[in-house]
């Protein structure tokens, strides 16, 4: 293992009912890498994504960060990891505001007891908080509509909200889950660029079905198909993989 | 003329006590997505225990203080231990919408019959703590008392110091984003679970606030609060069921209408009234005349 290792999942198996939707999955994410995760549908990406975030009951299986064995977290308790990931679709907030939406993904850094809240102590902290949500929009290049609640805003740019509430908590691992599902050519190359530029900052594991945007931004890919790792390494090798092309890529590019 | 003040004034008194109790029911409605039918007992059994505190201690204000914390206590008890078991165990099925609210049934027959139990099913009164006595004006005494100017207040002031919790603080962020998308809100970092019993905790206190405001006007008796329940659960759905806004101006249409049709026409229509709102709002716009749900773009 090499002293860059940030995430290390060993032997992951998740079941629903009878069903195998992960088994013994093993998975290492360094810092500063992209790793994409692709497949077909109902491969496992987004399960794997959920167990990681407590969203799925995890059968078996070991969790390593920066080298400390880890419990698998609770949903509330992915932050304190400094995990924090992106669901796919939007899953904004849709009647708060986008300000807002970004405030709750830092909610675990503001004091947030019954009582100062109630006697309005919070407020030094909101500042701070505001402060923080404003400069991850900035990142994302939404600061301008920071005041426009979730509900009015066009598709592509609810993506880039949702990418900075990911953000605003900087988390070491970013788990991105299909971020450029349903955008336009323009939109997608602006999405490469930031997750090319989120790289300098965290670590980021990609489930996505566009492959110019795997192939751009990946530097290692792990191949799921049902529920079993079937390939992984780097992008050009995975690429030319015999059983990647059979059970995937033939198919879909 | 007097008489249209008085029907305004009674109004707003009314309404503001209407108010209290869909606020309540969409304090829960908001947290956990059931229409808490029990909501009219938690209230008349915070009444009744302020009640015992008033006896004892002599004052109506300890026992206003104790009926709104045993509110919130009560509320919260109740889905720690009662809603949320049934919530966890419920997860798939056509009985899962349905099951909590036959719950929420089920536990106010409970309550009410606890209470007759206890305190027997005689009617018991509070007295005010101001007097109840009309204020006087061009020398006629309108239906307007120092206690309803007190009701008024009380009111005012708990809507204020909710807005400001739900839209000032963190906490009221993330009251307001559990609200809607539990996932995302917990995976944000937010202990969901807790802030739901917050919820009913506040819908319990303001339960507890609306008994003490209603009954010195009539009397104490298990089910003193049904009539409360009905108007709060019309006007909360006049208010879209999803706003604190909502709830308070859905009261105030009720409150309005019902205390117009009182003076103006005849207090038998008073339900027939209520009812006819809830159905019109009901075949026009279900969402609630206050709704502020937007059409959805995706």
């Amino acid at each position: 293992m090499s002293n860059s290792n940030l995430l290390s999942i060993k032997s992951l198996s998740v079941s629903f009912g009878g069903l195998k939707a992960l088994s013994d999955v093993n998975l290492e994410l360094d810092r500063n890498e992209v790793v994409g995760l692709i497949g077909p549908n109902g491969a496992g990406k987004t399960t794997l994504f959920n167990a990681l975030s407590g969203l799925a009951d995890v059968e078996s299986g070991s969790l390593e960060i920066n080298g400390k064995s880890h419990k698998w977290p609770k949903p509330h308790q992915l932050i304190d990891l400094g995990i924090s990931r992106t669901l796919q679709g939007v899953g904004l907030f849709p009647e708060l505001t986008v300000l807002e939406n970004v405030m709750v993904g830092d909610y675990k850094r503001a004091r947030s007891g019954l009582i100062s809240s109630a006697l309005g102590l919070s407020g030094k902290d909101e500042a701070k908080l505001k402060q923080r949500a404003m400069t991850a929009l900035e990142r994302v290049y939404a600061s301008g509509i920071a005041g426009r609640r979730a509900d009015s805003l066009p598709y592509p740019v609810t993506k880039r909200v949702a990418i900075a509430r990911a953000l605003v908590s900087e988390p070491k691992i970013l788990l991105l889950d299909e971020p450029a599902g349903g955008l336009g050519a323009q939109d997608i190359e602006w999405m490469n660029s930031l997750i090319h530029n989120l790289a300098a900052q965290c670590s980021v594991i990609l489930v996505e079905h566009h492959m110019d945007v795997v192939m751009n931004v990946c530097d290692r890919l792990y191949v799921l198909n049902f529920g079993q790792v079937i390939a992984s390494g780097e992008v050009e090798t995975v690429r030319r993989d015999p059983s990647v092309v059979a059970a995937y890529l033939g198919v879909n590019s | 003329m007097l008489k249209f003040i008085t029907a305004v004034l009674t109004s707003l008194t009314t309404g503001s006590i209407y108010a209290l109790m869909s606020t309540a029911l969409v304090l829960v409605w908001r947290s956990t997505r059931v229409i808490n039918f029990a909501q009219a007992g938690q209230a008349v059994l915070t009444t009744y225990i302020g009640y015992e505190v008033i006896v004892r201690s002599g004052s109506y204000w300890v026992g206003l203080i104790m009926a709104i914390v045993a509110g919130a206590v009560i509320g919260a008890a109740i889905d720690r231990f009662f809603m949320r078991p049934i919530f966890k165990r419920i997860t798939t099925g056509p009985i899962v919408m349905i099951a909590p609210v036959v719950a929420t049934l089920g536990l106010l027959g409970i309550v009410q019959a606890i209470i007759g139990f206890k305190w027997g099913l005689t009617y018991q009164t509070i007295a005010a703590p101001v007097s109840t006595d009309g204020y006087r004006i061009f020398g006629s005494v309108i239906a307007f008392s120092p206690f309803n100017l007190m009701v008024l207040v009380c009111v005012t002031i708990t809507m204020l110091l909710l807005t400001l919790l739900f839209q000032k603080t963190n906490l009221g962020l993330a009251l307001r984003a559990s609200a809607h998308s539990p996932e995302i809100a917990k995976l944000s970092g937010i202990k969901v679970d807790g802030i739901r019993t917050l919820g009913w905790a506040l819908a319990g206190a303001a339960g507890g606030l609306a008994g003490m405001l209603f009954v010195p006007s009539t009397y104490l008796y298990p089910n003193a609060m049904d009539v409360l329940l009905v108007f709060g659960f019309i006007a909360a759905v006049i208010g879209g069921l999803d706003s604190l806004f909502g709830a308070v101006a859905g009261a105030m249409v009720l409150g309005f209408a019902i205390n117009f049709t009182t003076s103006y026409v005849s207090s038998r229509l008073v339900f027939p009234t209520a009812f006819i709102i809830l159905i019109l709002v009901l075949l026009i716009k279900p969402a609630g005349i206050f709704s502020n749900k937007k059409g959805r773009r995706d």
